[in-house]
């Protein structure tokens, strides 16, 4: 899809109409799918917006060589520093993908021909780049359309095949929503599951993870980097519990892979969950570490045409595939470079907005951490209002999931913030091609406004006169 | 050799003129310095076999930047907030 607006201003009303077009066409076009034409001729793909104009159609505005991508309408692009939410494609790997998004097209689980082989061997070449990334086998990792999928395939297939033995699975309190609600959905199955809460560092306490385990528990999810708070788990050490259990042990690592290194045997993980668009790969890609030995068996949560061992059927998207391979080749050779780099430039920001903020609260163990996510709480403000004021940078509050709700978000409650310190949180996101010029920015533009937003604030004002807000009785409504 | 050392220094400026081209302030940003730093990091790498494996890297590095650049200047976005005439 080309989502251009036209060049020169004003695209707004034409942008729009573009969308409806498009939509319609995608819709016969799917119909058409199913209703060929009698005649051999095949039918134009009215869904895929050729690069240029096909007509001079006046609803289509033209677009010119120096096309315009992105819909912010000719305003200048706001910094982008929500690489927990999503990371840019690596040049690198559109490049790798691109061959595969146009002449070579074929079905990666055709045998018949060399259109077939040649994407099927360029699969097993990534499946062979993401299984080195993490010192796995290539038989062991299976694509999928994401870690979403990977840790509800995960979760609810170990959880499904052992049924008939084990029904108690583990968890913490500050997982993924996904890993959350897979697990919500296996207690209405009748399963039981813990979970386990966090210390105020955001780190789970082993000894309640050790007494946690019931003589049923069949597994045990933890994930290796926290998405809010970037707070890294003892893995290694929840592997050996889990190893000398003889219990399967799952990590959702969507923010560890490429970041920090991993590696499932030396960390005894039995089950691991990818994502590719967390690593500068393409979106709707992922996959799923299934251990061979000790063989962990789940049952699919899809049926069909047995693909990927009969865990995951459907075709394996070709492209996507092979940028996620190419994503976790980058990473491995970048990690080190990547991870002293994104060090600095977090070293800059927090000491920067500390040093110029008074009563600002880092969020989470200081220590056990991946420096590129850092949660910071700016008492007295309102973390929405110095959002919407930051509008030049793009940040967040928190999970993308949930950044269209108010509620303050379950990961700090259940590190234990304040209410209203957890109302006041702004999760920065520090990446790859972040500069110095963008932390700069950010860091002034942060410390501008909380400054301006606290001098509003008739709370600061009383904390200034030496009021402690926590002995104010507020009148009851 | 001196021939090497000329041919690592014309790859090395060709990376750096060619990464120039990047539309996307963060793409141009990062591969500016990230060849600048693997260069000055494998400065003294003496092994002949090992500067041969580097330069074949960086030529289908070299490779990869023209088509990204063109692919980047086909999808141009409107500039980033922070880039002005002072800024890079």
């Amino acid at each position: 899809m080309f989502p251009a607006a036209a060049p020169g201003g004003g695209p707004h009303e034409r942008t729009r109409h573009r969308h409806r077009h498009r939509h319609r066409h995608q819709h016969r076009d799917r119909h058409r799918d199913h209703v060929r034409p009698p005649s051999g001729r095949a039918p134009a793909r009215a869904g895929v917006t050729p690069p240029f104009p096909p007509t001079p159609d006046s609803s289509f505005p033209p677009l010119l060589p120096s096309g315009r991508a992105g819909e912010l309408g000719g305003a200048p692009r706001p910094l982008y520093m929500d690489v927990q939410a999503t990371t840019p494609l690596d040049p690198r790997v559109l490049d790798s993908m691109l061959p595969y998004l146009t002449a070579c097209y074929g079905n990666p689980h055709s045998r018949t021909h060399a259109y077939g082989w040649e994407s099927e061997a360029a699969m097993e070449r990534a499946r062979q780049q993401v299984a080195d990334l993490i010192g796995a086998d290539s038989r062991e990792i299976i694509f999928t359309s994401g870690a979403t999928e990977s840790n509800n395939m995960a979760i609810k297939g170990v959880a499904r095949f052992y049924k008939s033995r084990k029904k108690h699975i583990i968890t913490t309190q500050t997982e993924h929503k996904c890993v959350l609600d897979s697990c919500r959905s296996l207690e209405t199955e009748g399963f039981r599951i813990t979970y386990l809460p966090v210390k105020k560092n955001g780190l789970i306490d082993l000894k309640e993870l050790e007494a946690a385990f019931q003589p049923d528990t069949s597994l045990v999810s933890v994930m290796t980097v926290n998405n809010e708070i970037g707070v890294k788990q003892p893995i290694h050490d929840i592997g050996e519990i889990c190893r000398a259990r003889k219990v399967f042990f799952h990590t959702d690592a969507a923010q560890a892979i490429g970041k920090i290194p991993m590696d499932v045997n030396n960390m005894k993980i039995d089950l691991m969950s990818i994502s590719g668009h967390k690593i500068y790969g393409p979106k709707g890609v992922g996959a799923l570490y299934v251990r061979r030995r000790p063989r962990v068996r789940l049952e699919p949560l899809q049926s069909g045409g047995g693909q990927e061992r009969g865990l995951r059927s459907g075709t394996v998207p070709t492209p996507l595939a092979v940028g996620l391979g190419a994503a976790c080749e980058v990473a491995r050779e970048e990690m080190e470079y990547d991870h002293k780099r994104i060090s600095q430039l977090a070293e800059r920001l927090v000491t920067k907005i500390m040093s110029e903020v008074p009563d600002v609260v880092m969020n989470g163990d200081r220590e056990h951490r991946y420096p590129g996510c850092i949660n910071l709480s700016f008492a007295y403000v309102e973390g929405e209002s110095l959002l919407m004021a930051l509008k030049d940078v793009a940040l967040s509050s928190g999970s993308a999931c949930t950044s269209a709700s108010l509620e303050p978000s379950y990961v700090l409650r259940a590190i234990g913030t304040d209410e209203d310190l957890a109302h006041s949180s702004i999760r920065f996101g520090i990446g790859r091609f972040t500069t110095e010029e963008e932390v700069d920015y950010t860091v002034q533009k942060c410390i501008q406004h909380v400054k301006r937003l606290r001098e509003m604030s008739p709370l600061w004002e009383m904390v200034q006169d030496g009021i402690d807000l926590k002995s104010i009785k507020w009148t009851q409504h | 050799a001196a021939s090497s050392r000329a041919q690592v220094l014309r790859l090395y400026r060709a990376l750096l003129r060619e990464s120039q081209r990047f539309s996307g302030y963060n793409y141009r940003t990062y591969a500016i310095r990230r060849i600048r730093d693997a260069f000055r990091e494998n400065k003294n790498v003496e092994d002949s076999e090992k500067i041969e494996e580097l330069l074949n890297k960086a030529k289908a590095n070299l490779e990869v930047i023209q088509r990204q650049v063109t692919i980047g200047q086909l999808y141009s976005t409107e500039k980033l907030v922070i880039e002005s005439p002072g800024n890079t």
